[in-house]
């Protein structure tokens, strides 16, 4: 197909990188790249003041975020063809993986996230691996054949999603499963199913809603549900942390408090807050307007993502960059309705700001994937 | 294509036009799709941020800001030279903070390593566990930590998770003992009191007055309650004062008391249970309320441990028990210089009338003999004889003649019967019998025999030190009233000390020379050949007048003979004592009472004698001038 066509034409790519600079040559995005990069110099602010002003995990983060941009950058090398090649075996062995760590994981407050090596290797957590790997095995999946695609390619797909989302829920991570059953059904969605279809699947998710509370729920997390239905049930208990980051965010105002100045996050009213509650640090600190500048960056991100998406050249490229890109939003969009007050509290952080490291190198190796998607051209359109 | 060619349905041909297309419709909807949600995010934040953006600046504000009250300094308490009596000292108390501690028991274990705690505070501490407190609020160990086991905890500090040390200002009586039963001592306030007092004016405060002077003048003493605002993170731990306002310190106290005489006082009884009150007759000044045995009030203070309280409470001889105020005695033969008075004054008698003593006296169609404490008799006795040798035959003879209600009536004028002091409200009333009370309370009519025994002072009549004192100082004063009182002045309020009223009219007397006589015979008890105290007068620089009592603790038997040896010394007589000097210018009165210490002149007439000596010719020595010689 298109890199058969490419073979014939020597040359053609050289010219191609030759044409756009340097930051071509390296398969960089300078736009995408930039948007990061004032992301994580904001983030990094945030979290020194969030961190009760602590050097050490400014710098513990800045290490993550260079291996993070490392990773991208490696990424952003590799051609899409290969990502395309290596989706189902990458897959495999994700699910492979999560199995392990059911059988023999290891983790801490009751949850089972981590696989631990022997011979002093680092520990890995496969289920941030399969925030990658499944929105690529779904479009490897969908895009190899006829799009829109047919019941039945729906039905594979939605397998294929499920499969690994089932081995997560029951780590249990309801955080992390939630993101890789939207980016899988991100993937379904730009592959064109019908809207029908769409509606049609509502009406069964809803009606297994009730079952999901029964079975598969755990105590905990029906109690985020509850505690998020009425937090003011429980306010020294699971209530306090939504309670404390609605009022660091309301207290903020117009303009905020001021950098460092947040008497919530400083005198340790709001718990979590340099992890997944950081947002209302930023909140407190620089006020709605404040917010509306970093919701305004993030907006710019996602839609050079979904730019990026349109101008890939295949359907593979488009519908992982797309599903991708709305992973990153939906990241976003969960985060910061958790903390404030109008989603329940699921795991999720605020991408590229909460400390953590994990989440980090993920979603940086997404973008180093959307990255090579938009590098790696074949031809002149 | 591995596993599309497999799969019939997908055999159509890929068409990348349409696909392109699709997804270009598609992304448009993902755009809506982010634009919506961001839209959903704003509406949400701008909700918070701006429409309620009062509301959860409230809440924040109140997460980090407490208004916390500050308890104002106790006025401190002087006597009238300026010495101490009550002084406010820090004191230090091991606490703990169940919030920081992990196992209550393994905390109070590790302060066991460092310091002694008994199971009694253990006890307590458990008891002050359950009652309600705000998170984070330290919860006291062991108070009272002297420096070394301040010193020792300190030194540990950082292994001794969740253990505080506080200071605070406590009341120290630095003569304790002494003034235990005049200036009386603070408590840590109860629940009961404080639904008395301003539960806002009192919201830091720990203690309060709980007897004498202490609680009389609380409201002086205690000063207006300051707040500060200060900010404190999550972990209740303050990080600085935003604001405050000052308490007002409680008001300093000057006393007419003196705590040198005070002293000699207490020492003069020594291990005798007994009570004296001295009086400035001019003013009506307490210069000294004394009350044996006493106890250390600073054991009250933080709050007494149950073993020492019930060593006090359960004492045969009462320390707790303020005799000076609360001990009513019948006053015995120091009662006759005020019945003599008013009967000259009701021309029931006169100076000269006379009657032969013979030991006994009856009264007609009545078979009890009444006795003189002299068997044989004293012989040919007019008043002012019969008040130098004490003679109780004449005294019979004029209560017969001015019975109850005269006698009662001079009586009340020198205050017996009602609490006269101006602020001492824990003294009693003693009791001045009447008809109309015997009749109330025994259901009987008043017996002539009752007369009889009521003018020696003894049958109902009771009386306590502070009041046999007062009416001294009104019959030093002549007549003149002065009411009571220890509190001299009050530092920074020195016009609006509380107006002092004289409830009591001066008592009138038709011939003021009876005064002078009535006062030459309690002189001539000090300093006559046969005056009953004239061991107590000899070899005086000034002239005093005085006049010895004993009280009767077990009643006689008719026929029966009084023998001290034979009895028990708890059930011996009281001795008692008046008197005041000089005679020209007084300037002190006292009562004394030696509770079982027999005769009135051996034990007690000495002891004021040692009193007037103290007081005129070594501390008030500012009026030595005018001193007779």
């Amino acid at each position: 197909m298109s890199q058969d066509f490419l073979r014939q034409m020597p040359g053609a790519e050289s010219q191609l990188k030759k044409s756009k600079g340097v930051a071509f040559r390296l398969h960089l995005d300078p736009v995408l790249l930039s948007l990061l990069l004032v992301l994580c110099v904001i983030g990094l602010a945030i979290l020194y003041s969030a961190s009760g002003q602590s050097l050490v995990h400014v710098e513990k983060q800045l290490v993550r975020l260079a291996l993070a941009f490392f990773v991208m950058f490696v990424f952003a090398q590799l051609d899409p063809i290969v990502y395309k090649r290596w989706s189902p075996w990458l897959f495999g062995l994700g699910v492979l993986a999560l199995v392990a760590v059911l059988l023999f994981g290891t983790g801490a407050k009751g949850a089972q996230r981590w696989l631990q090596f022997p011979w002093g290797l680092p520990r890995v957590q496969p289920s941030e691996f399969m925030k990658l790997v499944v929105p690529m095995m779904v479009a490897w999946f969908l895009s190899s054949r006829y799009l829109p695609p047919s019941l039945k390619a729906i039905f594979g797909a939605l397998c294929l999603i499920f499969i690994p989302v089932l081995l997560i829920v029951k780590q249990p991570d309801l955080g992390t499963s939630i993101l890789i059953a939207a980016s899988g059904v991100f993937v379904l969605m730009f592959a064109g199913i019908s809207w029908r279809l769409v509606a049609g699947f509502g009406v069964l998710v809803a009606s297994f809603a009730p079952v999901m509370w029964m079975f598969v729920m755990r105590d905990y997390q029906k109690q985020r549900v509850l505690t998020f239905l009425d937090p003011e049930s429980d306010p020294l208990g699971t209530g306090w942390n939504i309670i404390q980051s609605k009022t660091a965010i309301g207290s903020g105002g117009l303009w905020g408090k001021g950098w460092l100045e947040g008497t919530q996050s400083q005198l340790d009213f709001l718990p979590e807050s340099h992890t997944d509650f950081i947002i209302a640090v930023f909140a407190e600190e620089f006020g709605f307007v404040g917010v509306l500048g970093l919701l305004f960056l993030y907006l710019l991100i996602v839609l050079r993502g979904l730019f990026i998406a349109v101008k890939a050249q295949d359907s593979y490229g488009r519908i992982l960059a797309g599903s991708l890109t709305l992973t990153f939003f939906v990241y976003v969009f969960v985060n910061i309705g958790m903390v404030s007050g109008i989603l329940p509290v699921v795991g999720v952080p605020l991408p590229l700001v909460s400390y953590g490291g994990t989440s980090v190198v993920t979603l940086m190796a997404a973008f180093g994937v959307l990255m090579s998607i938009h590098t790696h051209r074949k031809m002149l359109i | 294509m591995l596993w599309g060619c497999s799969l019939r349905a997908d055999r159509r041909l890929k068409d990348a036009n349409r696909e392109k297309q699709i997804y270009a419709f598609r992304n448009i909807l993902a755009v809506l799709f982010v634009l919506a949600l961001t839209t959903a995010l704003i509406i949400r934040l701008y909700h918070l941020q701006l429409v309620n953006h009062e509301h959860f600046q409230t809440l924040s504000d109140k997460n980090r800001m407490q208004l916390q009250p500050i308890a104002p300094n106790r006025g401190l308490i002087y006597d009238r030279n300026g010495a101490l009596l009550a002084d406010n000292k820090p004191i230090f108390s091991v606490a703990i903070i169940p919030e920081y501690s992990k196992s209550i028991d393994e905390s109070i274990a590790s302060i066991q390593n460092v310091i002694e705690i008994t199971p009694e505070h253990i006890k307590r501490f458990k008891k002050r566990m359950l009652r309600s407190r705000r998170p984070y609020q330290p919860v006291i160990l062991k108070s009272k930590l002297n420096e070394q086991e301040i010193a020792r905890i300190e030194v540990r500090r950082h292994e001794l998770k969740g253990i505080d040390i506080q200071a605070e200002l406590a009341r120290y009586y630095p003569i304790g003992g002494a003034t235990a039963h005049s200036v009386g001592y603070v408590g840590r306030i109860n629940a009961k009191e404080l639904e008395k007092v301003d539960a806002q004016n009192y919201s830091a405060t720990n203690y309060i007055g709980k007897l004498g002077v202490e609680r009389f003048y609380e409201d002086e003493l205690h000063g207006q309650v300051g707040y500060q605002q200060i900010e404190t993170n999550a972990s209740n731990r303050v990080l600085r004062v935003l604001d405050r306002i000052a308490p007002i310190p409680g008001r300093d106290l000057t006393l007419y008391l003196d705590a040198q005489l005070q002293n000699k006082a207490v020492a003069l009884l020594g291990d005798r249970r007994g009570a004296v009150v001295a009086i400035e007759p001019s003013s009506g000044g307490i210069l000294a309320l004394v009350s044996t045995p006493s106890f250390d009030p600073n054991l009250f203070v933080t709050g007494i441990d149950y073993k020492s309280y019930s060593a006090l409470r359960d004492s045969l001889d009462l320390p707790l028990f303020n005799r000076a105020l609360k001990g009513q005695y019948p006053p015995g033969s120091t009662l006759k210089p005020i019945i003599g008075l008013g009967g000259l004054d009701s021309g029931v008698t006169n100076r000269t009338f006379s009657i032969w003593d013979e030991g006994k006296y009856q009264l007609k169609n009545d078979e009890r003999i009444y006795r003189d404490w002299k068997r044989q008799g004293h012989g040919r006795m007019n008043l002012f004889s019969s008040i130098t040798q004490s003679c109780d035959i004449y005294f019979y003879d004029l209560a017969f003649k001015m019975g109850v209600d005269q006698m009662a009536k001079y009586l009340g004028d020198f205050g017996f019967g009602k609490n006269t002091a101006f602020d001492i409200s824990e003294a009693r009333d003693g009791l001045l019998p009447t008809r109309a009370w015997k009749r109330a309370l025994k259901g009987r009519a008043w017996y002539p025999g009752d007369s009889l025994n009521m003018g020696i002072g003894q049958g109902f009549m009771l009386s306590t030190p502070l009041q046999l004192a007062t009416a001294t100082a009104v019959m030093a004063n002549r007549g003149r009233w002065v009411q009571p009182a220890l509190l001299k002045s009050i530092t920074g309020n020195n016009d609006s000390v509380r107006q002092r009223k004289v409830s009591m009219a001066d008592v009138q007397i038709k011939n003021p020379d009876d005064w002078d006589f009535i006062i030459d015979a309690m002189a001539e008890v000090m300093h006559g050949k046969r005056g009953t105290a004239r061991g107590s007068g000899r070899s005086a620089s000034y002239r005093m007048a005085g006049k010895t009592g004993t009280a009767q603790v077990v009643g006689i038997k008719q026929g029966e003979k009084y023998d001290a040896e034979a009895l028990s010394e708890r059930n011996r007589d009281h001795a008692l004592f008046i008197g005041f000097a000089p005679i020209n210018d007084p300037q002190i009165a006292v009562a004394v009472i030696v509770e079982n210490g027999g005769g009135g002149s051996t034990s007690a007439a000495p002891l004021a004698r040692a009193m007037f000596d103290e007081w005129i010719l070594k501390l008030n020595v500012e009026n030595e001038a005018v001193v007779e010689k």
